[in-house]
């Protein structure tokens, strides 16, 4: 081989190459070094009692009012009438809503129905509350439920869909990357897997709900709809049906509620199934506080006996809510 | 006479130091012997092993820093780990010798250990590995030299030896599901040292392919001096990487077993430091569209495997994971196969999953009741796993005593009676063995007592056996011993299984009339 005078030999390496080596070398060791001393873990868990951190959920209420009503019963024959009448008595939805808020509405859409049968949330209710929450000042209305049955179907079959488009609503659908932990000390709901994506941007909640008869826990209104903001193994909670739906209570502190009583599903709940399990009542009731409207509901709608509605009562006795909605301040009207 | 302290001997001492420490380590994996030897080394030093389940799992797992200690030596010398330290490595050279080449010509063995593109696999095999864990799966366990060891030596080798000779390795034989499998496998590597020498390290080996990788910047090589050598290619005779001494050295080929300079009679060839990278192939070659092919492959893995549903939705009701196990994907994150766990099992319980949870966790740990069932106050499965997908629970945190009481105990399933096979609820006949060994205080299967008449009209007085799920732990210890043994009449599903929420069976971890006192539980 030709030696140059200018170029080492081939077989040597120049001073430049062998502390770039050298440093290679001691880099790509420094760095697995460092990596795997960052990334040690060198203590153990038990798996599934890890303490779980996770989401706490915001207070939508608002603060109670002395002077202005935080109930009221319209009775009338047509859904938006009737709402309009029901939030008038209540000081107007500017009461609860202001220009700008991002409305989050929660239907009840668990089963696919058709609005008729009286399972889920009636899309007329829906149109009207969301229309008032427009004329509010509402920048956006989000709806969402995470459904017993398929979602796509409930809300397709329910109505709401249509309603959805039809009003430029957002309908969030409870996808697989919708949920994360919810941190709360129930008597039995504990770090519960929450729908919490429509509660990323919303500023207020309106609970739209049907009157519903139900095999377990008696009836499913306003406190039982927030059942379908969870995730997870919602099959246990029939366990301990009563302290859960109290728990709810705990959890979701709504601005506002509204139980639709126009056609109330009276036996053969939740699902439903039959035109005659339906009987027309023509009453919206609207209010601040889920166990006083429950309450009136499975008195006056479902025609029942409160003393057997045990969640009304725990609920009632945690401090949730007053089951004795005669005594608060309340308006009945005629749409 | 031939030299003693020569660099080919000093590697065959630590070549029997290094293999005998593994059987060792393997031999003492035994609750009669297990007195915190730290059994599970090789598998912490396997840098591979490390990094596969930093990618997964997002965290260097206790003893598995170890493998940063790999690191320096395959940057100074290149894969010494493999023809120095590797058990596998090890076995296959020494088979290798056994059955291989030994006699064959000089001229054969030369040319059966010349660089085939074939070699290039291993690289496309471990970018599929990482590939898979990058999605979310670790599937390293499959080929990673020292997880398929300890595991062939579990699952198929003592038990063997113990057939042959009976209470050698157990006091009762050892039975592995599908074993043979795992068997024919080990033969299979084994055997086809006869086609290729060190088939299994040239062609196959994910760790081979890492420390080659790494050993591109190695500062130490053999170097061959051009002025001396005679291009006689006595060199590659006993080539164990088939690294191409003769010529340009294939740097990440080299297993640096030292014969080629002993072999070489002009003494042209010399471990150099630093030589210059123009007379050496630094890095693996391998073409890009096959590493682009093994990437799909690996994210193919993940991705048919995850949407197969086993570790999902669709899980197995047999997929009972040890005590202090992780929740179903973080135990695929963590799992590397090696069976540690089986191997140290004293009832045999654990058995190497066949499809059980799907393809991602074939040979993973199951429980099966028929064969064993979980001892109460045993937590060895985690204290030898490796990685951390069982982890080293203490016996109170198993039981849920002492401080662990709130939280209560790891159940890894619940047990249910199949009525029609009992012999007490469908056969007129006593029974309540499954009563009998219940190790959970109070027993979490009670009985009642009734009298029936039977068939001939007499009557006859029995107890009748139920299950209070919220004290049932899952151990499987009815099932092992209900006297209706092909398909017991009491048999644990993974249901309840308290490493998974979602997998839970009772809302609140269970209110028990059977103790008024026992406080609610946490959860």
């Amino acid at each position: 081989m030709a030696n140059d005078s200018s170029q080492p030999p081939a077989n040597q390496v120049d001073r430049r190459e062998f502390l770039w080596r050298l440093g290679a070398a001691g880099a790509l060791l420094a760095g697995s070094a460092y990596a795997g001393v960052k990334l040690w873990e060198p203590g153990h868990v038990v798996p599934g009692f890890q303490k779980v951190k996770g989401l706490q959920l915001a207070n939508y209420a608002l603060a109670p009012s002395t002077i202005l009503p935080s109930m009221a019963i319209a009775h009338g024959t047509d859904h938006e009438k009737t709402i309009r009448a029901a939030l008038g008595a209540l000081g107007g939805m500017g009461r609860f809503i202001q220009r700008g808020d991002v409305v989050m509405l929660k239907p009840n859409v668990a089963f696919d129905r058709p609005p008729a049968l009286a399972a889920t949330t009636h899309p007329d209710a829906l149109r009207a509350v969301a229309k008032l929450a427009f004329e509010a000042g509402a920048s956006q209305v989000i709806v969402a439920d995470n459904p017993i049955n398929s979602p796509v179907g409930c809300f397709f079959k329910s109505g709401i869909t249509a309603v959805a488009s039809e009003m430029n609503l957002d309908l969030i659908y409870p996808g697989s990357n919708s949920f994360s932990p919810l941190e709360l000390n129930g008597e039995i709901l504990k770090n519960w897997t929450f729908f919490s994506e429509p509660f990323k941007k919303a500023t207020k909640v309106i609970g739209v709900t049907p009157c519903k008869d139900h095999n377990l826990c008696h009836a499913s209104m306003t406190m039982k709809n927030w059942y379908g903001l969870l995730g997870g193994r919602r099959n246990q909670f029939h366990q301990h049906i009563h302290s859960i739906v109290s728990d709810f209570a705990l959890m979701m502190k709504p601005t506002l509620v509204i139980l639709d009583g126009m056609n109330v599903l009276m036996s053969n709940g939740p699902t439903g199934g039959r035109l005659s399990d339906v009987k027309p009542m023509n009453t919206i009731v609207a209010g601040t506080d889920m166990v006083a409207v429950d309450a009136y509901g499975y008195t006056h709608l479902l025609e029942r006996d409160l003393a057997e509605l045990t969640y009304i009562h725990k609920a009632h006795d945690r401090g949730l809510g007053n089951k004795n909605w005669q005594d608060t301040l309340y308006k009945e009207v005629q749409a | 006479m031939q030299r003693l302290l020569t660099l080919r001997n000093a590697r065959r001492v630590a070549q029997v130091f290094f293999f005998a420490l593994f059987l060792f380590f393997v031999f003492v994996t035994d609750l009669r012997y297990l007195k915190g030897y730290p059994v599970s080394l090789f598998l912490e030093l396997d840098p591979l092993v490390g990094f596969a389940t930093a990618i997964t799992t997002h965290t260097v797992y206790m003893g598995l820093i170890w493998g940063l200690l790999l690191i320096l030596p395959t940057l100074l010398f290149g894969r010494i780990f493999c023809n120095w330290i590797c058990p596998y490595g090890i076995l296959h050279h020494f088979t290798g010798w056994l059955i291989g080449k030994r006699r064959a010509e000089e001229r054969e063995r030369i040319e059966s250990n010349r660089y085939k593109k074939l070699y290039s696999l291993k690289y496309v095999i471990l970018i599929a590995m990482i590939a898979a864990a990058l999605g979310g799966t670790l599937q390293i366990g499959w080929l990673d030299p020292i997880a398929l060891f300890h595991r062939s030596m579990t699952t198929v080798i003592l038990p063997a030896i113990n057939l042959f000779f009976p209470t050698s390795i157990y006091v009762r034989q050892y039975f592995h599901v599908g074993a043979w499998a795992i068997g024919f496998i080990l033969l299979f590597f084994v055997g086809m040292n006869v086609v290729i020498p060190r088939f299994f390290c040239r062609v196959v080996c994910p760790l081979g392919a890492f420390l080659g990788t790494l050993s591109t910047l190695s500062l130490w090589r053999i170097d061959r001096d051009v002025t001396k050598c005679v291009d006689c290619d006595l060199c590659l005779k006993n080539c164990e990487g088939a690294s191409d001494p003769h010529t340009d050295l294939r740097k990440s080929e080299c297993f640096v077993c030292f014969n080629c300079i002993e072999d070489c009679p002009e003494d042209a060839l010399s471990f150099k430091f630093m030589p210059s990278l123009k007379t050496e192939v630094t890095a693996p070659v391998v073409p890009r569209r096959r590493l682009f092919l093994g990437t799909l492959v690996g994210l193919g893995f993940y991705a048919f495997g995850r949407t197969s549903g086993a570790s999902d939705r669709n899980y197995d009701k047999a997929v009972i994971r040890p005590p202090g196990s992780l929740e179903e994907k973080g135990f695929l994150d963590a799992c590397i196969k090696c069976d540690q766990c089986l191997r140290a099992c004293p009832t045999n319980v654990l058995q190497p999953a066949v499809m059980e949870s799907g393809i991602e966790g074939i040979w993973t740990p199951i429980l099966n009741m028929k064969i064993g069932f979980c001892e109460v106050n045993c937590t060895l499965c985690g204290e030898v796993c490796p990685t951390g997908a069982i982890q080293p629970i203490s016996i109170e945190e198993k039981t849920g005593t002492g401080k662990f009481a709130a939280q209560g105990p790891v159940k890894l399933g619940t047990a249910f009676f199949d009525l029609g096979r009992c012999l007490p609820w469908s056969m007129e006949t006593p029974c309540v063995v499954c009563e009998e060994v219940c190790p959970v205080s109070p027993k979490a299967i009670y009985s009642h007592e009734v009298t029936i008449t039977k068939r001939d009209g007499n009557p006859i007085t029995l107890r009748r056996p139920y299950v209070d799920p919220a004290l049932c732990i899952g151990c499987g210890i009815c099932e092992h011993e209900c006297p209706v043994t092909d398909e017991a009449a009491i048999r644990v599903t993974a249901i309840g299984e308290t490493r998974s929420h979602d997998r839970r069976l009772l809302m609140d971890g269970g209110v028990t009339g059977a103790t008024p006192d026992l406080e609610k539980r946490d959860r």
